[in-house]
């Protein structure tokens, strides 16, 4: 069954989710930021698995977002 | 006009209950809580799309990488060593006409070469030997002259290091080697 959440309830995980994604997508930025760097200085080691750690934020923000519109949806 | 027992009861902008609201308000109540939960939707929607376009932008940069040519670069004469002492600052193009180059007498028989472009935003530096530095003058940059790394300035990487050979006289480039620290 279901859990009902009450709106504040539905407020803090909303607030919960917003936190994580806005990090998660900083975090790709620090990380765009560092591997152009060691790109640029000749340092090709790091590339591909900053760009691994990178998809893997973006399909944890997808997530994310799904939960968060099943979550508005009425009656969750 | 009250909400039913359970529900939390909708707020408006000026904090007034519903039979306090102008009539066009009352006529078309506006859920605020409810916009704003939209509002916070789009923006992470927002959110996730710029960690799309930072994923594009790091299989790009994967993608350049794998596609550099890693080839073994070509033995270039530079100078010769009484013209490299005599005149200490020797400038040449290395590994292509595309990338000026500096080669530097710092004390006889001690010699570096150094890519001129600013590891900044590309402008050419220019060698003051009594400062022991390299200066960009576009952002007032700064290199050490012994070793190419930044010490003042916006560049955080240090100029790329042109490997020098010296035979029978004469000063060769051999290698172009880019740095991160």
């Amino acid at each position: 069954m279901r859990p009902i959440l009450t709106r504040r309830q539905k407020d803090t995980i909303l607030a919960g989710i917003f936190c994580v994604v806005a990090l998660l997508v900083v975090l790709q930025l620090w990380l765009l930021t560092a591997t152009m760097n060691a790109f640029m200085g000749g340092d090709h080691t790091v590339v591909w698995p900053a760009a691994v750690a990178s998809l893997g934020c973006l399909l944890v923000n997808l997530w994310l977002l799904r939960r968060l519109v099943y979550l508005q949806r009425a009656g969750t | 006009m009250n909400p039913p027992a359970g529900e939390v009861p909708r707020t408006y902008p000026d904090g007034k209950p519903l039979l306090e609201q102008p009539h066009w308000q009352q006529d078309f109540p506006t859920d605020v809580p409810e916009d704003d939960h939209v509002a916070r939707r789009e923006f992470v929607k927002f959110l996730v799309l710029t960690s799309g376009a930072f994923v594009a932008g790091q299989l790009w940069i994967a993608a350049a990488s794998s596609l550099r040519k890693n080839g073994r670069l070509p033995r270039q004469q530079v100078s010769t060593v009484a013209e490299l002492e005599a005149r200490r600052v020797v400038e040449f193009r290395y590994p292509d006409e595309h990338e000026p180059c500096l080669a530097i007498c710092l004390a006889p028989g001690r010699y570096v070469a150094y890519g001129q472009k600013c590891s900044h935003l590309a402008c050419a530096v220019i060698p003051h030997l009594d400062k022991g530095e390299l200066h960009c003058p576009c952002h007032n940059g700064f290199f050490e002259l012994s070793d190419g790394r930044p010490i003042a300035g916006p560049p955080r990487r240090p100029l790329p290091l042109v490997t020098l050979e010296v035979q029978d006289g004469v000063v060769f480039a051999t290698g172009f080697e880019l740095r991160t620290i």
